[in-house]
């Protein structure tokens, strides 16, 4: 299958007013996308999503590092790569007084071998909000205008920056629909978002970058499967925790026991046997796999807790 | 693992092509349908249509009243002369300066021009299509000052409409990049009331708007002529009523020019895309 996306050695800083306050927000990234492929970029704010799909998008040039748009630089070839390219922003840009209509109808003068305006506000359900003014319009109803403008050039690449923020789970299921459509009828597409769930539901691949890097990429089904599944019980009264079996490796708070496992049908098979041979009951058993957000919220934690460390280890230095 | 560069259908002229065609087709069709939803926004807004139509009209009768005490004869002209070849810079500045600053300060706030910057649209198209709609109002305004003054105050058909023409091109072109530049300075469209003063000022009272330079002491005249609005009027007035030499038309020409490169390289630099708030 044919790469849409190659991104090399990505870097880009930000330089303050000082020479002191520059600002590193991406941090060497390396990863490619492929043709018709759903790739999502998650992370905490301030992890460097935006940032870096702004550099897809050739918005501005990388301070180091090179990205390939369908063979393009994005940044230096942007007249010609632009035509292939949908691109809808994390905030608005829609002129408050123009209808639905009238901002559709000059995206498209815009816009080469554009679809009808019409077109466009059908893909996203706003054929009925046609001439209402963008200030009239609630605000998920403006992201659906964004999102259809971002369609009108029937784009080969499409990049969307939170899409689905503000949107009702009514609507974001729409929205979800229709970038699955986008994707088999092969349009690649970059989506950030804060939403793991929506991750979950369209990514064929994903990444999680915190403070600049990636940090786990690969299929949500290969992110999740590298993290242990944990079987969570109450240790039952009158037990001690040594008399639990003692291959596994259980951590027990109080009497709030966690048992953390690769192999989540052997460990919990073994539990359930030797629960039944000594006659307990096994009070608030749940037993899952880690879902993305335990891997991401995991990750976010190590990294927070690493923040801790390192500053605990600088002031120790400096006391 | 290759990419498609080879697949894919020619969309757009390539580079080669693109350095010929200075204004392509679809760089005219770009702008039209940018200017298009501007002039809908102008129509749209209360204030805009005021400074678009009333406020030039205010300002020629303002001018044909301060000039009736004025003793013009050192600069050689009638009053009928006067107003309205002092009308027509004063149309341009008003109806250009005036609407362009607060709408492009609109425009940014809103993210609009950002979100403009991620379509096909170049950045030049988006600064000359945003600013057709005022410019063309104001057109009609020069033509119809041109015509009316022609017929109703006694004043001579233009000498030189070749002249005439040409000053109020380099006039329109320097008095949109001194609004793109004044919007780049401009935090809210409140605030664009009082950033466009100065300008305003310096270009009515300095460029010979309202009264003419001859009429100042000798040193702030030399001055006023070097302002950015003062030779396109020069060769507006020349062109109606004549005045001028050859040598004279060039300078102001050159100097109009040289304030023009300047204005783009500045915009180049200076003018912000992204909102400031």
């Amino acid at each position: 299958m044919d790469t849409a996306i190659e991104v090399q050695g990505l870097r880009r800083s930000y330089t303050g007013r000082g020479s002191e306050s520059s600002y590193e927000a991406v941090r060497g990234l390396d990863f490619s996308v492929r043709q018709g492929e759903v790739f999502a970029l998650l992370g905490t704010n301030g992890a460097g999503k935006t940032s870096t799909v702004e550099l897809l998008e050739g918005l501005a040039p990388p301070t180091s590092g090179q990205i390939r748009i369908l063979g393009l630089d994005p940044f230096h070839e942007r007249a010609v790569v632009r035509p292939w390219i949908g691109i809808m922003l994390q905030e608005g840009g829609l002129p408050s007084e123009l209808t639905a209509l009238e901002t559709a109808r000059m995206w498209a003068g815009c816009t080469t071998d554009a679809r009808p305006p019409e077109e466009a506000l059908a893909l996203v359900g706003l054929e009925g909000r046609a001439d209402v003014r963008a200030k009239q319009l609630s605000g998920g109803e403006r992201r659906r205008l964004d999102f259809a403008l971002a369609l009108t050039g029937r784009p080969r690449v499409l990049f969307l920056d939170e899409p689905t923020t503000g949107l009702d789970p009514q609507a974001r299921r729409t929205t979800w629909e229709l970038v699955k459509s986008l994707r088999d009828e092969g349009t690649t597409i970059v989506l950030t978002t804060h939403y793991l769930e929506e991750a979950e539901a369209l990514a064929d691949r994903l990444a999680i970058m915190t403070e600049g890097r990636i940090t786990v990429s690969g299929t949500p089904e290969e992110v999740m499967a590298a993290r242990p599944s944990r079987i969570r019980f109450l240790l039952p009264p009158g037990l001690a925790p040594a008399q639990l079996p003692l291959s596994l490796p259980a951590a027990v708070h109080d009497r709030q026991v966690e048992i953390r496992t690769q192999d989540l049908q052997t460990t919990l098979t073994e539990l359930l046997l030797w629960a039944r041979a000594q006659g307990v009951v096994l009070e608030a058993l749940d037993a899952r796999s880690a879902s993305l957000e335990e891997v991401f919220l995991e990750i976010a934690g190590e990294q927070n807790e690493w923040k801790r460390h390192a500053a605990a280890v600088q002031g120790g230095e400096a006391a | 693992m290759s990419t498609t560069r080879s697949e894919r259908p020619e969309r757009t002229v390539g580079p080669s092509q693109r350095a010929t065609a200075v204004i392509s087709a679809a760089s005219l069709r770009r702008m039209r349908a940018l200017a298009r939803a501007e002039l809908t926004l102008l129509v749209r807004s209360r204030t805009a249509l005021w400074v678009a139509l009333l406020m030039p009209l205010m300002m020629v009768l303002a001018t044909y009243s301060a000039t009736e005490e004025m003793d013009l004869s050192e600069a050689g002209l009638s009053q009928g002369e006067a107003v309205l070849t002092g009308g027509v810079g004063m149309v341009l500045l008003v109806v250009i300066y005036l609407n362009l600053v607060p709408a492009l300060v609109t425009r940014r706030e809103e993210r609009v021009l950002k979100r403009l910057r991620t379509g096909e649209i170049a950045d030049s198209e988006i600064l000359m299509g945003a600013a057709l709609p005022t410019v063309t109002v104001a057109l009609v305004q020069c033509l119809v000052l041109v015509v009316a003054g022609t017929a109703l105050l006694d004043v001579s058909a233009p000498g030189s409409p070749i002249v005439l023409l040409a000053g109020i091109a380099l006039g329109v072109v320097v008095l949109v990049l001194l609004a793109v530049l004044t919007a780049g300075l401009t935090k809210t469209v409140d605030s664009s009331q009082i950033t466009t003063t100065p300008m305003l000022l310096v270009c009515a009272v300095g460029s010979g708007l309202f009264i003419p330079l001859e009429i100042f002491p000798d040193a702030i005249t030399e001055i006023c002529r070097a302002l950015p609005l003062t030779a396109p009027v020069e060769l507006i007035r020349h062109g109606w009523i004549g005045g001028l030499d050859g040598t004279e038309v060039a300078s102001a020409g050159a100097l109009s020019l040289a304030w023009v490169v300047a204005g783009v390289f500045a915009v180049r630099r200076w003018f912000r895309w992204d909102p400031r708030q």
